[in-house]
This record gives C-alpha cells, sequence and structure tokens, in this order.
C-alpha cells in the first residue's frame, strides 16, 4: 500500500530549531493539514466528543465567573431556597435552573465548580501515574536484566490491588500520619497520590513493551555507536517514540481517575464536604434520593457520565486514529 | 561455472523449454492465452489525490509460460498481480481495463465467485513463507482444507493428496511432516509447503510474488529449480514477480519490465537482458553487479523512481534518461516493436 | 594490497555466545537444558588501513553480530579485538574509538529516528563528541555532510519519512561520516535497496573510501556486491570463518566446499534460462550445530576426521594470502582442477 507514513503526533518534539512566530504558524497550517486532524475532521463521535469535553473543561475551569452563583459563599446562601426543584417542575424558581440543594446551593453552579475538582485530581492523578509509569517502564525496558525483572515484579504486585483498595491505603496512611485537622487541607494532595501511584503499572508496562521494541531497531543502536550515554538515549530517542500508545491511555484514564476520585469521594474518603467534587456532590444527594429531590444527585452523576463517556470516547478515536492498521 | 557436487542431477536437468516462445514479435501471441490483461488500471484513492499505482497495463501468459514481472519497489508489479487474484486491498480498486482467464473475465466478478477462481484456478506464493501460513493449524491441516475447499475429495483422498504433495514439493518424510506445524520447518521447507498449497487444486496459473526474496541464496537455487520442474511437469503458467533480475534469467520464459506503474519494455528473457530497448532496462542491466564482470564503478540510474503522487508527465522516465529529448517530456509513448522486444520509447521511432 | 605495517582492525580467536535457555521456572519444571547459541565461535582477521574486508555468508552465520562486536554494541565472550594495536574489548566506551569507527546499518527505514530532522540526525554524533560548539559550526558541518553523500544542505530540514531508501541510506552514510571515522563497518548496506540505487550507494562509497582512506568491513549475503567492493573476502558459516582470500582468488580458485557453494548458487545474468546450481540441505540449527566440521553434512567431500574433528583456519600451501579451514583441502582430497570460473 501507498501511504505515506507521516509523523503522526508531536513531530517537533526535539527540533531545536528557533521557534519564530513564522514557524509557529507553519507549524500549526501543517497540524491541520496532517492526517490526525483530517481524522479528526472525519469523526464526528470525535468532534462532538471534544465539543462536550470544551464545555465542560470551559465551564469547570471559569466556574468563578461563569457560575450563576457561588455555593460555597455562605453569605449567598438562603435557606429559604433549599430543595427547589429544576425548571419545568411545579415550584421552580428562574434563578436555579437545575434546582437547589438542601442548603439552598445551586446545583448547577455546585456541578461547574465539582467538576473543577473532579478534573484537577483527575488530570494530576494522571500527570503522576504517567510520570512514574513511564521513567520506570523506559528504564525496565532499556535496561533489561535484573531492573526489569525488580520494576516489573513490583509492578504485578501492585496490580492485583485493586485501585481503590491502594486509595483506600494511602488516604488511611494519610489520616493517621497527619493531623486531624491538616487533613482536610491536603485531601486532594492525597487522593492525587492514591490514584497516581495506583495506576502507575499500566503505564510502566505499555512504555516498557514499547521500549523493548523500539530499542532493537536500528536506530537505536547507531545512538549507541555514536556513543550516546543510556539515558540520553531514553530521553531524546526512545521517549517520543514510545508516547504515542502512551497518550491513548492517558486519555482513557483521566476518565477512570475522575470515576475512582468519584468513587472514593463517594466512599466518604475523598474531598471534604466543604470543597465537594462531583463525587461529592452525587453521595450528598444520595440521601434525598428516595424523598423525591432527585436532582441533587442526578444532574451530578449526568455531568459525570457525560464528561467521561466524551473523555473516552476522544481516546477510542485517538487509539484508532493512532494505529495505522485500522486506518 | 561447473561445480564437482553431485546429488543434484535430478533438478539439473536443462529444462526443455517452451519452444514457441522465442523470436515472438508479436504481442498477440499465435496459442490461445491463459490470462490477458488489458489497459489495466488500479487506483488507490488517498483524502487528496488519487494514487495509480498500476496504469495500462497490458500483457498476457500462455499455458505453461513463465512470465516475469521486474522492477523495483513502487514500479506496481505486486498490485498488478494481486489484481489478477483480485485481492487489491480497499480503498483500492481496479479502475479501468479488463482481466481475461481464458474467455472469461474475472477482473468484475462478485468476491464469492472469485474466491473460488483464487486457489481453483489460479494459486498464489508470496515472498514470507511464515505469514503465509497459519502458525496454529499443522501443515496437513492446512493443506487438506484447500484441497477439499476446492477438489471433490473425501477426507482419506484429501490426506493422500496431502501426502504426494508434499513428496512432490521435496519435503522428506512427508508422513512425519504433515502433522507439524509451520514453525517447526525451516524456512526453505516453509515455503515448499506453501507452494504444495499453491498446487493444491491443480491451478493453470500460479502467482509467484517475490517467492524467494527471504531466503538464502542456497536455498533460493533449491525453490526455483522446483517452481521450474513443477511447471514444466503440471504445465502450470506462472506470474513470476521480483526484483530480482538473476532469478527472472534463470526462469522466465518472457519479462515485463515495469516502471512507475508501466510496463516500459517486454519480450523474451534473453532479449531483454542482452539487448534491452528502453534506456531503463539498460541502466537496470547495467547497475547490477556480477561476479563475472570486472570491478570498475557501476553504472547508475541517477535519481529515483518518482513517487505515485509525483509522476512526470510525458515518459515517466525523462527525468532520470541519459537519451532524453523534447517529446518525451511532452508524450507518453506506448509500447512499439523493436526488434524481438516491445519498448515503450520515443527513440524507437523513426 | 594491504602493505602497512600494523593493521588498522585486529580481532584475535573472538566468540561471543548467548544464553537462550528458557526461562529458569520453565528449565526446572519441564527439564529443559540450558541452551547456548555459539553465534561467533573463534574468529580472527584484520583489516588495513584504506582496505575493505568483505564479510559473506547466509543468515545465522554471525556475520552481523561480528559487527556488533567490533563497534561494542556486545562484549566478546572471549578473544581480543584491537584497533590500532590497542584492546579495546574489555574496556567501557573510549569516545576515541567511539569516534573512529562507525557503522551502517541495514535498514535504512529503521536506522533514522522518525522524529528527528535528518540535520539533527547528522549532527548527533558532532554534539555528542563536542566536534564542533557553535550551532552556525554545527549546522556547516552537517550542510557540507550532507552535500558529500550527494544530498543538498536544504534537505536538513526535512524528516527521514520524506526521502527514499537510497537517500536514506546517504543520510547514514552522512551520519556516520560526521565524526571523521577511520573505519566504517557497513552491515547488509545496500541489501534493503533496490538494485539502481544499490549501485548509487556503492558507487559513493567507494568514493568516500578513495577521497577520504576509509577502511571497511563489508557485510553481505550478495557475492556480487562483496565482489564489487572488497579487497579480500572472508566466508563465514554457522560462526567460523572457513576462508578468508584476497578477492580475485576467492572468486576464480575458492577452496572450500562452502565458499564452491556459496558461488554456484549466484545468479548468472549471462546464462538465461539456465537453472544454477543448487546445493541439497539447509543450513543446521546454530542451537545444535554438527560435530567437528560444522559443513560436514552438507559436503561431498567429508570423511570421519571432518565429522570428529573441527578444521583449523590454515594457509594453503603455496599461497600466503589464504587460508581456508578444511581438512579436504589441507589433505589434498579436494580435486583443484575441479572448480573452473565460467
Amino acid at each position: 500500500m501507498p501511504v505515506d507514513a507521516a509523523p503522526a503526533i508531536a513531530p517537533a518534539v526535539v527540533a531545536p530549531t528557533a521557534a519564530t512566530p513564522a514557524a509557529n504558524m507553519a507549524r500549526l497550517a501543517r497540524g491541520w493539514d496532517s492526517d490526525l486532524a483530517y481524522s479528526f475532521r472525519r469523526s464526528p463521535v470525535a468532534v462532538v466528543s471534544a465539543i462536550v469535553l470544551i464545555i465542560c473543561l470551559g465551564a469547570a475551569l471559569f466556574a468563578p465567573w461563569v457560575a450563576p452563583h457561588n455555593p460555597f459563599d455562605l453569605a449567598t446562601l438562603n435557606l429559604l431556597d433549599a430543595l427547589t426543584p429544576p425548571h419545568g417542575l411545579p415550584g421552580a424558581k428562574p434563578e436555579y435552573l437545575l434546582g437547589t440543594d438542601d442548603q439552598g446551593r445551586d446545583v448547577l453552579s455546585a456541578i461547574m465548580f465539582g467538576a473543577r475538582v473532579s478534573l484537577l485530581v483527575g488530570l494530576a492523578a494522571v500527570v503522576l501515574a504517567m510520570l512514574l509509569g513511564v521513567s520506570l517502564g523506559l528504564i525496565a525496558g532499556y535496561g533489561g536484566g535484573k531492573i526489569d525483572g525488580f520494576i516489573m515484579r513490583v509492578a504485578d504486585v501492585q496490580l492485583s490491588f485493586p485501585a481503590i483498595l491502594i486509595a483506600l491505603l494511602v488516604d488511611g496512611v494519610a489520616r493517621a500520619v497527619l493531623p486531624r485537622d491538616a487533613h482536610g487541607s491536603i485531601a486532594v494532595f492525597v487522593l492525587v497520590l492514591a490514584i497516581g501511584v495506583s495506576n502507575w503499572p499500566q503505564y510502566a508496562r505499555t512504555v516498557r513493551g514499547s521500549t523493548m521494541v523500539e530499542k532493537s531497531k536500528e536506530y537505536i543502536q547507531a545512538a549507541r555507536v555514536i556513543g550516546i550515554r543510556p539515558l540520553g538515549i531514553m530521553w531524546r530517542h526512545l521517549l517520543p517514540n514510545v508516547l504515542g500508545p502512551v497518550l491513548v491511555l492517558a486519555t482513557i484514564n483521566i476518565a477512570t481517575a475522575i470515576l475512582t476520585e468519584a468513587t472514593l469521594s463517594f466512599l466518604g474518603v475523598g474531598v471534604p464536604p466543604t470543597e465537594p467534587s462531583l463525587g461529592t456532590l452525587i453521595r450528598i444527594g444520595n440521601d434525598f434520593l428516595f424523598s423525591g429531590e432527585w436532582w441533587i444527585t442526578i444532574f451530578p452523576g449526568a455531568a459525570l457520565v457525560i464528561m467521561v463517556l466524551a473523555i473516552n470516547l476522544l481516546g477510542d478515536w485517538l487509539r484508532d486514529a493512532l494505529n495505522p492498521k485500522l486506518r | 561455472m561447473t561445480l564437482p557436487i553431485p546429488e543434484v542431477d535430478r533438478l539439473q536437468q536443462r529444462s526443455d523449454r517452451a519452444a514457441p516462445i522465442a523470436g515472438r514479435a508479436t504481442l498477440a501471441n499465435t496459442v490461445a492465452p491463459l490470462l490477458t490483461v488489458e489497459e489495466l488500471r488500479v487506483e488507490f484513492p488517498s483524502r487528496d489525490v488519487t494514487l495509480v499505482a498500476v496504469d495500462g497495463v497490458s500483457f498476457s501468459i500462455t499455458p505453461g509460460e513463465v512470465l516475469g514481472v521486474v522492477g523495483e519497489s513502487g514500479a506496481g508489479k505486486s498490485v498488478t498481480g494481486a489484481a489478477v487474484i483480485g485481492l487489491i486491498d480497499p480503498p483500492g480498486r481496479i479502475a479501468g481495463g479488463r482481466i481475461m482467464l481464458g474467455d472469461r473475465r474475472i477482473d468484475n466478478l462478485p468476491p464469492e465467485a472469485m474466491r473460488r477462481v483464487r486457489g481453483r484456478e489460479i494459486g498464489a506464493v508470496f515472498q514470507d513463507p511464515l505469514t503465509s501460513l497459519n502458525p496454529l493449524y499443522t501443515v496437513g491441516r492446512q493443506l487438506i482444507e484447500t484441497i477439499t475447499t476446492h477438489l471433490d475429495l473425501s477426507p482419506r483422498a484429501a490426506h493422500k493428496r496431502a501426502l504426494e504433495l508434499l513428496a512432490e514439493v521435496g519435503i522428506p518424510a512427508p508422513k512425519r511432516r504433515i502433522d507439524q506445524y509451520p514453525h517447526q520447518f525451516s524456512g526453505g521447507m516453509r515455503q515448499r509447503v506453501v507452494i504444495a498449497l499453491a498446487l493444491a487444486a491443480s491451478p493453470k496459473l500460479i502467482i509467484a510474488d517475490e517467492p524467494t526474496t527471504a531466503l538464502d541464496v542456497s536455498i533460493q537455487a533449491q525453490i526455483i529449480m522446483l517452481l521450474k520442474r513443477l511447471c514444466r511437469d503440471h504445465g502450470t503458467a506462472v506470474m513470476l514477480i521480483t526484483h530480482d533480475m538473476g532469478v527472472i534469467a534463470e526462469t522466465a520464459d518472457r519479462v515485463a519490465v515495469m516502471y512507475a506503474g508501466r510496463i516500459v519494455e517486454i519480450g523474451p528473457v534473453s532479449d531483454v537482458i542482452h539487448r534491452p530497448a528502453h534506456p531503463y532496462t539498460r541502466g537496470l542491466m547495467g547497475s547490477i553487479p556480477s561476479i563475472a564482470a570486472d570491478r570498475e564503478s557501476l553504472a547508475q540510474i541517477d535519481g529515483t523512481m518518482p513517487r505515485l503522487n509525483a509522476i512526470p508527465p510525458g515518459c515517466a522516465f525523462h527525468p532520470r534518461c541519459p537519451h532524453v529529448f523534447d517529446r518525451c517530456r511532452r508524450e507518453r509513448p506506448e509500447l512499439m516493436p523493436v526488434g524481438p522486444t516491445f519498448a515503450a520509447c520515443w527513440l524507437h521511432v523513426h | 594490497m594491504p602493505t602497512s605495517a600494523q593493521p588498522l582492525v585486529e580481532l584475535e580467536n573472538v566468540a561471543r555466545y548467548f544464553d537462550v535457555s528458557p526461562p529458569w521456572l520453565n528449565r526446572i519444571l519441564e527439564r529443559q537444558r540450558r541452551q547456548v547459541l555459539k553465534a561467533v565461535d573463534g574468529v580472527s582477521f584484520s583489516v588495513a588501513k584504506g582496505e575493505t574486508l568483505g564479510l559473506v555468508g547466509e543468515s545465522g552465520c554471525g556475520k552481523s553480530t561480528v559487527a556488533r562486536l567490533i563497534v561494542g554494541l556486545y562484549r566478546p565472550t572471549r578473544g581480543e579485538i584491537r584497533f590500532a594495536g590497542r584492546r579495546i574489548d574489555a574496556a567501557g566506551p573510549d569516545p576515541a574509538v567511539r569516534r573512529a569507527m562507525q557503522m551502517i546499518f541495514q535498514d535504512p527505514y529503521a536506522s533514522l529516528n522518525p522524529r528527528w530532522r535528518v540535520a539533527d540526525i547528522v549532527a548527533e554524533p558532532i554534539r555528542a563528541h563536542g566536534l564542533a560548539r557553535s550551532s552556525r559550526d554545527i549546522n556547516a558541518r552537517v550542510g557540507s555532510l550532507l552535500e558529500q553523500v550527494g544530498l543538498a544542505s536544504a534537505d536538513g530540514a526535512k524528516y527521514p519519512h520524506q526521502f527514499s531508501g537510497g537517500q536514506r541510506q546517504r543520510i547514514s552514510i552522512a551520519r556516520a561520516l560526521a565524526t571523521q571515522p577511520a573505519f566504517l563497518i557497513c552491515d547488509e548496506p545496500t541489501s534493503a535497496l533496490d538494485v539502481s540505487v544499490q549501485a548509487q550507494v556503492l558507487n559513493l562509497m567507494r568514493r568516500l573510501q578513495r577521497e577520504l582512506g576509509l577502511s571497511y568491513l563489508f557485510i553481505s549475503h550478495n557475492l556480487a556486491v562483496v565482489h564489487h567492493v572488497a579487497d579480500r573476502v572472508g566466508a563465514m558459516y554457522l560462526g567460523r570463518i572457513v576462508e578468508l582470500a584476497p578477492v580475485n582468488v576467492l572468486f576464480t580458485s575458492p577452496q572450500h566446499p562452502y565458499t564452491r557453494m556459496l558461488l554456484a548458487a549466484v545468479p548468472d545474468l549471462t546464462r538465461t534460462g539456465m537453472p544454477r546450481t543448487a546445493v541439497a540441505g539447509e543450513v543446521p540449527n546454530p542451537l545444535d550445530p554438527p560435530k567437528g566440521c560444522a559443513f560436514h553434512p552438507r559436503c561431498p567431500y567429508a570423511d570421519e576426521r571432518c565429522r570428529r574433528e573441527v578444521p583449523r583456519l590454515k594457509h594453503v600451501a603455496g599461497d600466503a594470502d589464504v587460508t581456508v579451514a578444511c581438512h579436504a583441502v589441507e589433505e589434498g582430497r579436494l580435486a583443484q582442477e575441479a572448480f573452473t570460473a565460467a
């Protein structure tokens, strides 16, 4: 098949050429013209997911400015507005689009602020897992032998625990070690650490596999013949070439991390209710589910589902687009 | 070169080569052709351009004849072979021309009918013997499956035929080997199995795409010998696709030289090799190092074959041709008779 | 012909074994034995300055392992490798030796990092060895290297996938020349290329040898190519050199039965329609090589001694340049007139 193998992703990772505005424009034009962008434009699912995701991200990121209320500013809360149903139901109030919870907080605003925490935790956890997993995977794959054996056995052991168990463990340790009142302020970091640490073996395995494939290719041997040190080979030669599958994995993992965060928060070991994430909101709302105030839990849940679904669909598309066999 | 190595006399017997091949100077054969390809055009639509991999290719193969198709990578030789057996992967498609097997047109057959033609009437041998065989099934099972798909034989008869085939392609101890898996065979033995598979239903034509490229030189010679002997014994015609002029020289009766999706020269093998009429064929022959020639610097054709998305107008070879003149840049030459061969070159118009 | 006193590169009884045993647990549970692949088993040769030594043999004969031993990608199991008189097999990577010895690989599609620009690929050795400091010097050097191998200096801004196989091999050569080496190891440099492109690359390599006084170790399975470039040729079979002779001698009067077989298997364009002489048998499994001379199961002259005793590389009577490892040749059992060049 006479298909030109274009550099599918990030062709300019290591190019040390000066980035003039003109060069940036040219790169942008080339990016728009690339096979990846083309495949994106041709996939309605990817485009819709991206739009949904951008709306979610925008709403979360700019929540303090775009949210109709500040649900955490106690001064603006009015208990008289508590348990207002959403639009279209009897008793709805125009200023509360999706209704309010038992404290009179606007559900829509709470979702926007909650998504902020959820996304922050998800992204940070994935970045942490990626940093850990990619470097350990590179070392294992390139070093081989005993180092490889050690790292991968640790990964095996860790993979045999469910992620939530590990997160619970880290959370428990943090609670035991830290003073009681300190926990609330660092809860987010504990969550990131717990989810990040429980996810690194996936990255390590993926990276190790592709590193071992790439390592046997002649350009790595050529670099060794030139006299490049192992760290240089890993960083400059191997990393850009093993990153493709990692990016796919990371995309899908953001969704998983958000879900894990929600689960942990739902179980009560996540972020405190004073700074709720989507999971916390669902848990709070859960108490009212059977008393008729379903909107308090259903809307945060729907927001979570939409966000996770969009990320997953985008990840699926990315995987297919980067896989030359499926093209 | 003569050698004192015995035990291969059987294989060494000179093939009684089909006499009617030599000296023919017409494209139309006097013998009714087995395969006729007319003005074949294969396109691969991509997102902004349509790449034309094969463009106006015509040739024919008579029963029992070995037609070599030679060319460098990207010349369109494998695509031509794939078109004949109906194995062009989408989005690629046959965009023009006709492929006739005997009197029957086969390029527009529905997939189901084409599958029956494939294997039953046209066999295929590919480059990599490892990927042509399913690693999960024994060699015997694959052979028997192929036999019973195409021939109406009882399981026992099929098993017997499988053993015969293995013995015929020179696999020692076929009774034991038939129950082994492909990975238990060496590269050369695997290629023999692939040839046995291609022969299973006694097809009239075999498409062999680089059948010896993955093999060591000494094994190459064995496989070529085997192909030649089988074709002689069964009267099977072969379309032998390869980049190796040496393999063509010793195997083929006629040879078609392809460049950038077109046949630039076609004719009896000895004429094309010794008196190439097209400048590309001449350059190609001159660039092959030989142990018989002295070690002067090799003749080289400067530049590279154009990519499919940038085939020059006129004669596709003109940017690299040492004899280029004005007409070559403007007009595309068709195949025209030059002595016993046909060449697509304006040099031969007087 | 080489005349200088000290050879540039010397290998003395070099061997490299690979442990290809199944994992420990499988060995215990399935009672499998340890398996050692003797990829290279006692190879000695030298390359003089300005000389090209060709190494031929079929796949699995160990010729590529020899190349990787010399450049230091593998450590030898035993034996000595010397470069300009200094041992290089034991010490870690010595930058001076690394600079003086470079390698060209077989697959032009795998030997260049697909995510790097050509200019960065060619500049990598210059940067790694600090051969030029300022980016202007580096760019100038890269430009002249690219022009030296027949590319334009503007090509440096492109990525490898924008080039054809032959052009990529030129980029590989430019990268290898960047450190101004004295010795180039070429592992099947043209076997992935089309013939017309192969001719271009071979001619380029000869021109560079003339201009820069390079020495080559040229590894190939293609005898015609080796005949074209080499001054001396060694034929390898199952990890050992079976014959080492000047190119004219080896191609006109090969001694070892394996060399004869290889030569006979080369297709001859001048004799269309003539099948070449096929040789029965295949290369044995290198994990379980035959006892004695490894070639004896395929050799028409094998006798009891060949099955028992490994032949050593010895000078042939009457020619100091030719060494052969064959009992039959040594004992004169092989009729000399049997092989006549076509």
